[in-house]
């Protein structure tokens, strides 16, 4: 059974639609992530989840109760969920261990058993010889590690995680991406991440619902969602990518400079503008022409840059008008303005709506 | 899973739309009943009874005609309005260097120029007016003494009781209102926009009047408002030095209906243009301080580097002082003076040294003693009824709780527009009368004193609310806590500071207030302001002058806890006033 299932759920403002028809099904201990630009109805979504809006329509159910609809809500403190907050809403009046230990308390356990318990999740978080310091205190990272420990000791049935990394800096949100994977893999708590970053939810998830002015884009694995992006949004939100347009001609699909077989890419059929998405990666370049059964042609390099990683050329294909851009290895050094040869596999080529 | 939680089949559903009856609805109810016997129903009843024929109740226009009927009573209106010109003019001219100093330049001593702007501030009117009236009465006052010793001259030029020493005085102790609202708007321009000025060709007098004065001015305009309202709805000082001088202003002349016998119909009357000028320009107020373009309350500050004057510094300085000495300096030299003589006009001689003074009304009067007990317990349990009430608004709002909440905030900062003299007679329309009959009682003065402070506690307690995070609570929720356990355990520890701060913000000046006070007391009930002002009748300066320092020198304590629990400038911050 699933543990938590969203069906059709929508919250409106008068005629403004936040988020509509929204269904998606959680398998016990799954780590699905909300991404989306701002303002896509992805913290909508969680705040319904967590029981602190009621959906407009629709309901929410856990473990095959139904705990949000119309016309009734459970409140957040008999959910047993848990959340982590943009702002960590650490309390800045109580210690990390009065912190860590205040949903225990709520529980009434016993005195000894909260102190056991907060050490040990204190142990996992490596905070334990903070623990009686204040908030003000700590580091912006050792905050979101109180807040994880603060979300996890109470063992929650869901997690819910409302773009927590978004206050740190760059290299400790790096960081934290792996901390809160590992987190998830020792303790197997369902959990439901929002962020606008794309890397944080393919690091940590196992499926990503991509999001767009409140409607569900897509629902896939990371790899997959990068792969084959089913819309023009999903494909230009998730890693750069071309976009390029091509029509069906007899058995060729023609695109701007080359063709290829319409055999060998996916979806060329019917009339009319077919909009591919190529990822700049499944791009190679050679001064010679490569022998393979790919797809090849020549063009002319029109710029590059450098960016220690990798190379990033704009190339356009000999009698085409717009280039592509193409990202290769950094020992692949080619002048602008010279001739080099294309080689794509056509399933590299992703048909987008 | 721990099996401490309850099971998900237990949890209690809870209706979205409050349809039904619901007990946020008797929260509300309970709350609106509170504010319209202390807002709405003193209003109601000062416009009722303006209509009214005395006894009888029958409804008429004659209270118009006798309030409006005679040139004398026509006059003090006119005077008032001169009276609120004159003053904020004045005040203006105090404050704005001072402002601009202490906030923008490297002149020296600027930590002591805002502590003695804090000393004015604290001052109440009536006790700088009688002062005043020591250091310049005719031929008594001692610059008068001092002019005629130096010169030699018959007598000096000096002459409190007349309309300029009157707008001088209300203008040296309401200019603090312009400095504050100065200061923090020019704290708010960065000297990044000076900076753009500069680079483009801009020297450093075109800077000041094309980028920095604009940016200052709808806050020096505002202060400026302030200060003129505070001048028309002045009770103490126009009491003490107009009627002397033989004119009146409407506060007096609003005093002088209220005589043996209480005409309160002809004096509803005569309220309202106080109260439709008040209105009018509090909105013109907050549509210039709102307006756009109003300094860059976005984005960072930027840093601000003081403006280097060089010489031009001690000058500027020499102005703070001057300022000073006027307001705080002189006045508190010979109020002590006078405090500490056996008859304040033999000067400093040893053989005047005495201490009497203050035994009389320490131990030996029969009621200064009392007045000053009094002044406190009423304050004490105004500001306590004040700040709680106004927290449980701000947070109902804030939270959006209950529908309509906006209206509750809207009857909290209602009370900033009733000038305390009008409040006080809407007070007496209202309660005096049976089944009531509150008049003369303690509780009429607590509860006057609880409406006319409550915007200050409303902006305060909104404002502590709003710099809470709502996530901070909805981590308590989440985690299994209720509404009450967050507001326990997390909102008021998180608010104890500001509460405090809130509840010193009007138990300070409420201890101070005269201008209702001198409307409701009973022989049973007189506060240490009301006190002052007979002792004033009297003549009685050298004890008037002791009760007036006894009641600074109580006020100290309480300065101090305010700059520990929120920093030195705890009073002289915007949202104080």
């Amino acid at each position: 059974m699933s543990k938590l299932v969203l069906k059709n759920v929508a919250k409106r403002y008068g005629a403004f639609e936040a988020v509509a028809n929204f269904s998606l099904e959680l398998a016990k201990g799954e780590f699905v992530s909300l991404l989306g630009p701002s303002g896509c109805g992805k913290t909508t979504t969680l705040r319904m989840i967590a029981g602190f809006m009621p959906p407009t329509d629709g309901s929410i159910e856990m473990d095959g109760k139904q705990i949000s609809s119309a016309s009734g809500v459970v409140p957040p403190e008999h959910r047993r969920m848990s959340m982590i907050f943009q702002s960590y809403a650490i309390w800045p009046n109580m210690t990390v261990g009065e912190n860590v230990g205040f949903g225990l308390q709520v529980r009434k356990l016993p005195r000894a058993e909260i102190d056991r318990r907060v050490d040990k999740i204190l142990d996992v978080v490596q905070m334990r010889n903070l623990k009686g310091r204040y908030p003000a205190e700590l580091s912006g990272g050792q905050q979101q590690r109180v807040a994880l420990a603060r979300a996890i000791v109470v063992e929650p049935e869901v997690l819910l995680l409302d773009e927590p990394l978004s206050n740190l800096d760059a290299n400790l949100r790096e960081e934290m991406r792996f901390e809160i994977r590992r987190l998830h893999d020792e303790f197997k708590i369902t959990t439901v991440y929002v962020t606008h970053d794309q890397s944080e939810a393919m690091v940590t998830s196992d499926r990503i619902v991509v999001m767009n002015k409140g409607k569900i884009e897509q629902i896939d694995a990371p790899h997959v969602l990068y792969g084959r992006p089913k819309s023009r949004f999903v494909a230009g939100f998730i890693g750069r990518t071309n976009f390029i347009e091509g029509t069906l001609q007899g058995n060729e699909v023609r695109f701007d400079g080359f063709s290829a077989s319409a055999a060998a890419v996916e979806g060329a059929t019917g009339g009319g503008k077919l909009l591919y998405s190529l990822r700049p990666q499944a791009v190679a370049l050679s001064a010679q022409k490569p022998g393979g059964a790919g797809l090849s042609f020549e063009a002319e390099i029109v710029d590059r840059s450098y960016l220690g990683e990798y190379w990033d050329y704009q190339v356009r294909p000999l009698g085409g008008s717009k280039p592509l851009r193409v990202s290769t290895a950094p020992t692949a050094v080619f002048e602008v303005g010279s001739r080099v040869w294309l080689e794509i596999a056509p399933s590299a080529m992703v048909r987008v709506e | 899973m721990s099996a401490t939680a309850p099971a998900i089949d237990t949890m209690p559903v809870r209706p979205v739309r409050a349809s039904r009856f619901d007990s946020t609805w008797l929260l509300w109810i309970a709350i609106i009943a509170v504010l319209l016997f202390l807002v709405v129903s003193p209003f109601v009843y000062l416009v009722i009874t303006s209509f009214q024929t005395e006894g009888t109740g029958e409804f008429t226009f004659s209270n118009y005609a006798t309030a409006y009927g005679r040139a004398r009573y026509i006059d003090a209106l006119f005077n008032s309005l001169k009276l609120g010109a004159a003053s904020a003019a004045l005040a203006g001219v105090f404050a704005v260097p001072l402002a601009w100093a202490v906030a923008r330049t490297n002149m020296p001593g600027r930590g002591l120029t805002r502590m003695l702007v804090l000393a004015t501030f604290i001052t109440p009117p009536y006790t700088g007016a009688v002062a005043w009236i020591l250091l310049a009465g005719p031929n008594a006052g001692w610059l008068n003494r001092f002019f005629m010793m130096v010169t030699g001259a018959e007598a000096g030029p000096f002459n409190i009781y007349s309309f300029t020493g009157l707008a001088v005085v209300i203008a040296l102790y309401s200019f603090p209102y312009i400095f504050i609202f100065t200061t923090a708007a020019l704290e708010l321009v960065s000297s990044e926009m000076e900076d753009a000025a500069n680079i483009l060709g801009a020297g450093p007098w075109r800077t000041m009047r094309k980028v920095t004065l604009p940016l200052a001015l709808p806050a020096i305009l505002g202060g400026l408002i302030i200060c003129f309202l505070e001048a028309i709805a002045l009770f103490g000082s126009p009491a003490m030095i107009a009627i002397p001088a033989r004119f009146n202003v409407v506060t007096t002349q609003l005093f002088q209906f209220f005589g043996n016998p209480v005409r309160v119909e002809v004096a509803a009357a005569y309220a309202m243009p106080l109260l439709g000028v008040t209105v009018l320009l509090v909105l013109v107020q907050r549509l210039i301080v709102r307006r756009k373009g109003f300094v860059a309350l976005t984005g960072k500050g930027g840093e601000r580097r003081p403006i280097l004057l060089g010489h031009w510094r001690w000058v500027v300085f020499g102005y703070a002082m001057f300022v000073s000495a006027l307001a705080v300096f002189l006045p508190y030299i010979f109020l002590i003076h006078s405090a500490f003589a056996k008859a304040w006009g033999r000067g400093f001689l040893l053989d005047n040294i005495t201490i009497a003074n203050f035994r009389f009304i320490l131990f030996e009067h029969a009621t200064a003693a009392q007045s000053v007990i009094n002044s406190f317990v009423y304050a004490g349990i105004s500001a306590t009824i004040a700040v709680f009430l106004t927290l449980g608004v701000a947070y109902i709002v804030a939270r959006k709780l209950i529908p309509f909440g906006g209206v509750l905030g809207f009857l909290c900062v209602a009370p900033f527009v009733i000038p305390g003299v009008v409040l006080a007679i809407g007070f007496y329309a209202a309660y005096a009368p049976p089944p009531l009959a509150l008049y003369g009682t303690a509780l009429i003065l607590i509860l006057a004193f609880t409406t006319r402070f409550l915007p200050v506690g409303y902006v305060n307690a909104s404002a502590a609310i709003n710099s809470l995070n709502p996530e901070m609570e909805e981590a308590v929720r989440v985690l299994g806590g209720s509404r009450l356990t967050a507001l326990r355990r997390v909102v008021a520890p998180l608010l104890k500071r500001n509460l405090l701060g809130a509840w010193l913000l009007i138990f300070i000046p409420a201890t101070r207030e005269l201008s209702a006070a001198i409307f409701l007391y009973g022989p049973n009930t007189k506060v240490a302001s009301v006190m002052i002002f007979d002792m004033s009748e009297e003549g009685n300066f050298e004890r008037l002058a002791a009760l007036a320092l006894v009641l600074q020198v109580l006020t100290l304590p309480l300065l101090w806890l305010g700059q520990k629990a929120l920093g030195r400038d705890f009073m002289l911050r915007r949202t104080a006033t």
